[in-house]
């Protein structure tokens, strides 16, 4: 019986599968799992197999980084931790704060942090650190050779979404995502959202460090008291999602949970401290389930614990994986499977995401191209499919800017959207056209692409064939051709421009 | 926005755009009715204009619309309560926040009005959801997905390409839907910067994959789309003294206005703020948000000068934030909240709804400001009054849209 509803299973999603290893199923997978093909990889990767190619990716701390660490080497804020960030990119106030430490006679602490900050040569603004996170983003997905790697730190980044213009957030947000992200993107779900319930950065940014006992002593002239910010998110974007089940009431028992859970100095970069003072000591009962009173830092342990092991959380995970990867609607099936993974392997992250890579859903042809790509994946992958360098930069982080997709600058916790109505319309699509011209043209600053490079002469079947491949639809390629003559690099331009290409 | 050198606007995308509708490379994705759009601008049209304006984020509606009368709100709110003495008094009992002194004179001269204790029957305190809801018109239901501005065009669908624009660059859940409407996030920049054969090479691209519906879309269209490159040339010069901040929201509010005097028969105006989640120290941030907020439409209102007699200002944000202040300085979410209504048909000098009270038994779940008048009936008056539908209750799904719920701030 079992067997029988597997084989209607495979039967209700299977066909068509895009054929072993084809062009057409290669330039799907280096669409998903990557930001698109560099000219030449669809052969290469053709060669090795894309079970292969994908299983490699799966295991990105095996794959040579190539000159990464090269092109990353001027980017000097990316390896500073938050308090040399304070000290190197200081605010503008932090000069007027050692005057007035000194002013009322607190020499001492005056004299610390004039010593601390970096000598004024080599001071930069806060903005620099912004610039300098987005460029290094850009510059992994074009260059890395762990494209799944750069694509599940995205993921990742953008679903515990923090927002660099908040506050002090400039200082953290660097350490957020070379510490707490990227380590965990292929680890345990638990252990990754552990390390953002207990990062800096999310600390602060959802305000959780503020939320206190209503009984807590004191601080300064204010009244001690919950706040149910990171709760809620933790709850709805985070965990179990919206429709997850849980109450208002919950969202207050998760927040006394946490109570204490803060930070040290945040403004001058300081860590994760558990406050027994701040901390409600009393019982609370979490979705049903009682935890005991006088559990102090544990009580956070075993929500997180709680959450990161919920079913709901599972199926809330594989949707949004299942979003990424297949489809804006993907198959409940699927999504069904997925989540059971991630249950059994509790929460391996590695699996979850092979779950939906090996899936016959995935390797369907009914999905490929079904993707609308955003902005960044537009950025890098039009880079890439020319063959071309960036080291990112204002101009680049401008055009995603005006294409709706500032880097590091999502407002909400919600994240950026990954489905196709958030990215298409008129504003945002009339800026797409603009920058495959501008880039072909040379005016991405900090970006280099030689259409003669790939492209000797401007011969359309060729450009097509190497951008496009057996995307190209008959009607583009009949209009591209009334367009002929061009230069190379118009064609190219033309050709990233064109509806295919703004689907992955 | 853009400010970089090269954003000189060229009519490619114009074209391109009015031609087929931008959305027509996706395929899939689009929505017929966006191609099926042509391209008949109305010059010279001067019509009713609706300018919606959202707060993202649930902005604190008890610290734009004070309750200095109600003990309660000084006693649950020791830190961040706005004092009695800065209160900007309307009515003896409600004020408005200090930084929102520009709407003063409006409401005194009775062309801004407040709709209060306003919001959603869903008691969602989720900022996505709340927000899809409200834009939706369709609280508590997600089956409903275009938005209730679209919807209100589909009652009765014209050709004019410029009915209704968002300056974002996205456009918001409100406007998606089989109707046509414009995302443009930048008036002056809106465009394909590029040489003449990359704009002709994307037209013809773009008119390929919608090549049926593109049918019929003649000289006119380019004829008006060459008016309107006209109209909205040059550097922008605001009337009546009116002077927008430089944020970015007081530019979306010039560019709403620079669209309304291009008589392009704009109807829908769509625009959005954010930076109002305010969960921690609230106080400073708070005031200079509203600041912002209030001097961005108070320079619209006086740009547009008589024209305002032909508009109708509605500001709303998802859902109001907890009577109590919470352990940080701020406010956690919370449930009702307050609707602007600004123009010169509003009945203004005036507070409209009941108010619910903010005595503990009057709270909404014990602990915020209790919702007495469903935001569909203050988007419902609107449209049946100012926008003159003739069949609004399929604007509002599921909801029977009776008069006589209308709070009455139009005649």
């Amino acid at each position: 019986m079992a067997r029988l509803l597997l084989a209607l299973l495979f039967l209700s999603v299977a066909q068509p599968v895009l054929a072993a290893d084809s062009e057409a199923l290669v330039i799907h997978v280096l669409n998903r799992t990557g930001y698109g093909p560099r000219p030449g990889e669809v052969a290469r990767v053709q060669a090795m197999g894309v079970a292969r190619y994908v299983d490699a990716q799966l295991y990105p701390e095996r794959i040579p980084d190539g000159d990464i660490p090269k092109r990353l080497a001027s980017l000097r804020s990316l390896a500073l931790p938050p308090a040399q960030l304070v000290l190197t990119y200081p605010p503008n106030d932090l000069q007027k704060r050692i005057d007035k430490l000194r002013a009322e006679g607190k020499t001492e602490e005056a004299a610390r942090l004039e010593n601390a900050m970096a000598p004024e040569s080599q001071r930069g603004k806060p903005r620099e650190v912004l610039t300098e996170l987005g460029s290094a983003k850009l510059v992994r997905a074009v260059h890395s050779n762990r494209q799944l790697e750069e694509v599940m730190v995205d993921f990742w980044f953008n679903h515990f979404n923090v927002n660099w213009s908040k506050g002090a957030e400039r200082w953290l947000v660097t350490a957020y995502e070379r510490e707490v992200i990227r380590p965990h993107a292929f680890g345990k779900f638990r252990d990754l959202l552990l390390a953002s319930a207990q990062s800096p950065a999310m600390l602060f940014y959802l305000d959780n460090w503020l939320s206190s006992s209503a009984t807590a002593p004191a601080r300064r002239d204010r009244k001690p008291g919950l706040n149910e910010n990171y709760a809620r998110e933790l709850l709805e974007l985070h965990t179990l999602g919206v429709d997850g089940g849980y109450t208002q009431n919950d969202v207050v028992e998760v927040a006394r949970c946490l109570t204490g859970w803060t930070l040290s100095r945040p403004r001058d970069g300081g860590g994760f401290v558990f406050r027994p003072r701040m901390h409600d000591s009393g019982q609370k009962v979490v979705l049903g389930k009682v935890i005991r009173a006088g559990g102090g830092k544990e009580d956070g342990i075993a929500v997180i614990d709680m959450l990161a092991r919920h079913p709901k959380t599972a199926r809330f995970i594989a949707t949004k994986l299942c979003l990424r990867f297949v489809a804006d609607d993907p198959p409940k099936t699927l999504v069904d499977r997925v989540a059971a993974v991630f249950l059994r392997t509790d929460g391996d992250l590695r699996q979850t995401v092979r779950a939906v890579l090996t899936s016959p859903e995935f390797l369907s042809a009914k999905y490929a191209g079904a993707k609308i790509k955003t902005p960044l994946e537009l950025v890098a992958s039009s880079i890439r499919a020319v063959g071309g360098e960036t080291k990112g930069g204002t101009t680049l982080l401008a055009a995603l800017n005006r294409m709706g997709m500032p880097l590091y600058l999502c407002q909400p916790p919600t994240g950026y959207a990954d489905r196709a109505d958030a990215w298409v319309s008129s504003g945002a699509l009339l800026e797409r056209l603009s920058f495959a011209v501008a880039l072909m043209e040379g005016r991405m600053v900090g970006t280099t692409v030689e259409a003669e490079r790939i492209l000797p002469r401007p011969d359309l079947d060729r450009a097509i064939e190497i951008i496009l491949g057996a995307r190209c639809s008959a009607e583009t390629r009949a209009t591209l051709s009334k367009e002929m003559p061009v230069s190379s690099k118009k064609l190219v331009g033309l050709i990233l421009g064109s509806p295919e290409f703004q689907r992955r | 926005m853009s400010d970089c050198p090269e954003c000189t606007p060229r009519n490619l995308s114009r074209r391109t755009f009015l031609k087929n509708g931008a959305l027509a490379m996706v395929g899939a994705a689009l929505s017929p009715g966006f191609l099926a759009r042509a391209v008949e601008a109305a010059p010279d049209a001067r019509g009713r204009v609706l300018v919606v304006i959202f707060q993202r984020g649930a902005v604190d509606g008890l610290s734009m619309v004070v309750p200095h009368a109600a003990p309660e709100y000084y006693k649950l709110r020791k830190g961040i309560a706005i004092p009695r003495e800065q209160v900007l008094d309307l009515d003896g009992y409600f004020g408005l926040h200090p930084s929102l002194a520009p709407f003063k004179p409006l409401f005194d001269r009775r062309t801004l009005a407040i709709v209060q204790a306003s919001g959603s029957p869903d008691n969602t305190r989720s900022h996505f959801d709340a927000q899809d809801y409200m834009e939706a018109a369709a609280p508590g239901n997600k089956s409903v997905h275009d938005g209730w501005l679209n919807r209100y065009m589909g009652t009765a669908p014209n050709k004019n390409a410029f009915r209704a624009v968002s300056i974002t660059a996205n456009l918001p859940r409100s406007l998606s839907g089989m109707q046509p409407a414009l995302a443009i996030p930048s008036v002056r920049s809106f465009g394909v910067r590029g040489g003449k054969s990359a704009e002709r090479g994307f037209e013809a691209m773009y008119s390929q994959s919608a090549s049926d519906v593109l049918h019929g879309t003649g000289k006119e269209s380019f004829k008006a789309v060459e008016t309107l490159r006209k109209r909205l040339s040059g550097p922008y010069q605001p009337a009546n003294g009116a002077n927008y901040p430089r944020g970015n929201f007081g530019q979306q509010m010039q560019q709403v206005a620079q669209l309304i005097k291009a008589d392009l028969g704009l109807e829908i105006a769509a625009a959005e703020v954010g930076g109002w989640d305010t969960h921690a120290n609230q106080r400073g941030p708070l005031a200079q948000r509203l600041e912002e907020f209030a001097q961005s439409v108070a320079a619209l209102h006086q740009d547009l000068g008589d024209r305002m007699q032909d508009v109708l200002i509605i500001t709303m944000s998802e859902f109001g934030r907890k009577l109590e202040e919470n352990g940080s300085g701020g406010t956690d979410h919370g449930h009702g909240n307050c609707n602007f209504v600004i123009g010169g048909r509003v009945r203004g000098g005036r507070i409209y709804g009941q108010w619910p009270g903010l005595a503990p038994g009057q709270l909404f779940e014990g602990r915020d400001l209790a919702v007495t008048t469903d935001f569909r009936d203050v988007f419902g008056e609107a449209v049946v009054r100012f926008l003159q539908c003739r069949s609004a209750s399929n604007v509002f799904p599921g909801y029977a849209l009776l008069p006589n719920r209308f709070r009455g701030y139009l005649a």
